[in-house]
């Protein structure tokens, strides 16, 4: 029950003041610039633009210095502004085949077109803290090499080609894919908004999904065919000119997970895929949603769906951490009529409670 | 902008199409300071009517299941557009990812100005020299991301 109630303006008034004033911090040190978060906490402002699924650095860095680095806070004050700006339009599908690779790797393929590029990672790191950091220390450039002439190709096209894995073919009219920002979710989902539900979902929760589906909740027998981040195109149809020009670019991580069979009396057995494709560069975050695209496709595949990582409508409804973060965060907003009504209840029955044990001691008595 | 689901249309451009979606694509791309030089050497940026915006708005990005595949739709990004017509009666059309407005209106002065005989050259400088810069940046990022590249080398077992 919501009862208006007034009172309180001056209290939290004082409030925000006191959160800009905490926020800024020890006025001794410079304040934080936006350059300064896009380039020196970059994969931050990645995620923040990822499950915000709004594209924007500088409006992603503005979020994370707002929210005094809250990432949830951050991805919702992103998200509230989004719903203020107007819908331009679709663009062409982004091709990762053509992507300027920042990275690629493989596991399934030591010696692959294109080779193992490592780019700016974390992996092979000692994980040791570096106190150098806590300095500024002059710090080289990345080392250059003439790279190759040969194509990075696509790990699937290598398996493609001996129909080892199953084909991914866009279908015969170019369907258009649902969009959950324009339509509310209805179950069962279809893969497309499932995909785009999970690009824009928790990466924490879609890690945990995953790691239970390689725990046995789910088995899915998955290989990393790659990982791949780099920059693409992004096109969109210029209706006054009648053709489609290129915006700019954006990075995306994409990853292909190949997992084991299906087969049936009409088909050979191949491999099947899950499929990651994120803002930035987040690769734990491709991973995850690879794992949790396969797992989710357990009906396409007559897989028994006996693990949460399979159940479509209890992933996708607790995988947006805005939604989540509200209706968890509420609970914090006065409910004092409610609980009023409740403490009356609690009275009422602790009332009954000990009229019936009196009852018990008399007859007790009596017996006696 | 309408929605548009194949990512290379079949219809092939015209040669007057081609140049100008790449003077476009230069100038969606080109920084303030490079478009200032560049409108400065032509005697500084004209008078010009806006058409529509400058606004800043929202595109859908999409992309393929498994890379290939059908449609999903990713995740927006934002988008600032402008159309400008000069006094020579040239309509340009700007447009790039991000919120910078003044950098989408000079692009939409370029473009325009790349329609009139007279200035096409200095626009065509500019482009040039936009995409050399990418060209250089591009070039930097892959020669880095090449030396990252693993040479396996395989350990000769002594068992002979």
């Amino acid at each position: 029950m919501y009862v208006a109630v007034k009172g309180g303006e001056a209290a939290i008034s004082n409030a925000h003041r006191l959160l800009a004033d905490r926020r800024r911090g020890d006025r001794s040190l410079p304040a934080l610039s936006i350059d300064q978060i896009v380039a020196q906490l970059a994969l931050g402002v990645d995620r923040i633009m990822a499950e915000a699924s709004l594209y924007d650095r500088t409006l992603a860095a503005l979020a994370m210095r707002q929210s005094r680095g809250d990432m949830i806070e951050a991805i919702f004050i992103l998200r509230a502004y989004r719903t203020t700006l107007p819908r331009f339009g679709y663009s062409c599908a982004v091709d990762t085949g053509t992507m300027l690779v920042e990275r690629r790797i493989s596991a399934t393929y030591k010696d692959l077109p294109g080779g193992q590029l490592l780019g700016p990672t974390f992996d092979y790191t000692h994980r040791l803290l570096d106190p150098s950091l806590l300095g500024d220390h002059a710090v080289a450039e990345g080392v250059q090499r003439e790279p190759g002439t040969e194509p990075v190709m696509r790990v699937s096209d290598i398996l493609a080609g001996e129909s080892l894995i199953e084909m991914e073919e866009p279908d015969e009219t170019d369907t258009l894919p649902g969009d959950i920002t324009r339509e509310p979710l209805e179950f069962p989902l279809g893969r497309d908004e499932r995909l785009q539900a999970l690009a824009r979902g928790d990466e924490g929760f879609l890690l945990a999904l995953a790691y239970s589906t390689q725990r046995g909740y789910a088995r899915t027998h998955p290989f990393a065919g790659e990982i791949r981040i780099g920059q693409v195109e992004v096109e969109i149809d210029i209706p006054e000119l009648g053709f489609a020009v290129s915006l700019g670019r954006v990075q995306v991580t994409e990853c292909q997970m190949v997992n084991q069979f299906k087969g049936s009396a009409k088909q050979p057995p191949q491999f099947t895929r899950g499929y990651g494709l994120v803002f930035g560069q987040s690769e734990r975050k491709a991973m995850a949603m690879s794992l949790v695209d396969r797992a989710l496709r357990a009906e396409e595949f007559g897989e028994d769906i006996v693990a949460p990582a399979q159940d479509e409508e209890f992933v996708i409804s607790h995988s947006d951490n805005v939604q989540a973060t509200g209706f968890v965060e509420h609970l914090k907003l006065p409910h004092y009529v409610d609980f009023q009504a409740e403490l009356d209840l609690v009275r009422r029955m602790r009332r009954e409670y000990d009229a019936a044990q009196e009852i018990v001691e008399e007859m007790k008595e009596a017996a006696e | 902008m309408q929605t548009a689901a194949r990512t290379n249309p079949e219809t092939s451009l015209s040669a007057a199409d081609e140049a100008r979606k790449l003077r476009i694509e230069r100038l969606a791309r080109a920084t303030v300071d490079e478009m200032v030089q560049a409108l400065g050497a032509i005697g500084g940026t004209p008078d010009a009517v806006n058409l529509r915006g400058p606004e800043t708005g929202l595109v859908m990005i999409r992309g393929r299941m498994g890379g290939t595949g059908s449609l999903f739709n990713l995740g927006e990004a934002t988008v600032t557009r402008a159309t400008v017509r000069l006094a020579s009666g040239a309509v340009g059309h700007g447009q790039r990812l991000g919120g910078d407005k003044h950098a989408a209106r000079l692009s939409a002065i370029l473009d325009a100005l790349g329609e009139m005989p007279a200035h096409r050259t200095a626009v065509e400088t500019l482009c040039a020299a936009v995409a050399v810069r990418i060209e250089m940046e591009d070039g930097k990022r892959a020669a880095e991301t090449a030396a990252t590249r693993v040479d396996f080398f395989t350990m000769v077992r002594g068992d002979d």
